[in-house]
């Protein structure tokens, strides 16, 4: 099983999304919370890093921190899978290792 | 599956704090057992018993409090972190000769072997910080 990556800043405050991106493995996950969230809309300036990592590895958003921000899941980057709070205790279940990207 | 927790964040500073809470509850009742909560730098905050939030709005440290109650969850506050904030249980509180204390009830004082052993003996550790 793979590692799991769990970013939570926003990519245009902090790095911490790009860092991720760059050194996470094929067949990571890589789960966006809290603030990251926002990288998932469509046409942001980090979508195409997103869909090229999406290649080979799985990409998630927590959902309540999606609606929080107002931000309607048909704007989200396809293939970016929305998870709620139980979606992402299963997720820690599923990987071997969890990396919190702070 | 057995999980430790690790909160570095206080209730106002950061919505780690919430995550926190909201991914326990989850884990919980997704049947899985939390081996213990441990509570580092500004997470402390989270264990004051003299917070007093509006009464609309979401009490943390109450919310901590009642987990900890139903689940006979392990709540621990690392003991350097906590005195330094002015975070104090009773025996801290007299041992400095200060006139009160404000640990929450369902957490305990201890030190940082306590998020070690939490690290060997859960299956996942999980960081919620800023």
């Amino acid at each position: 099983m793979a590692m799991l990556h769990i970013v939570n800043q926003s990519p245009f405050e902090r790095d911490s999304l790009a860092s991720c991106l760059t050194l996470s493995l094929p067949g990571a996950g890589i789960l966006l919370i809290e603030d990251a969230v926002v990288a998932v809309r469509t046409g942001s300036r980090v979508a195409e890093d997103l869909l090229a990592a999406m290649t080979d590895r799985h990409i998630y958003a927590l959902g309540p921190d999606l609606d929080a921000r107002g931000i309607a899941r048909d704007t989200i980057l396809p293939g970016i899978r929305c998870v709620d709070y139980a979606g992402f205790v299963q997720l820690t279940t599923e990987h071997n290792t969890l990396q919190s990207w702070l | 599956m057995k999980f430790g927790i690790m909160v570095n964040t206080g209730p106002y500073t950061h919505q780690a704090a919430h995550t926190a809470y909201q991914f326990t509850r989850a884990a919980l009742a997704s049947g899985h057992e939390i081996y213990r909560v441990f509570f580092y730098h500004d997470g402390v905050h989270n264990a004051s018993r003299l917070t007093v939030p509006p009464q609309d709005e979401n009490n943390l440290i109450q919310q901590w409090s009642d987990l900890a109650d139903a689940h006979n969850l392990d709540l621990v506050v690392c003991v350097a972190a906590a005195q330094r904030r002015g975070l104090l249980d009773a025996e801290t509180a007299a041992r400095h000769g200060k006139d009160a204390h404000n640990l929450a009830p369902g957490f305990r004082i201890s030190g940082l072997g306590q998020l070690v052993e939490a690290g060997i003996e859960a299956d996942r550790l999980l960081v919620f910080g800023d």
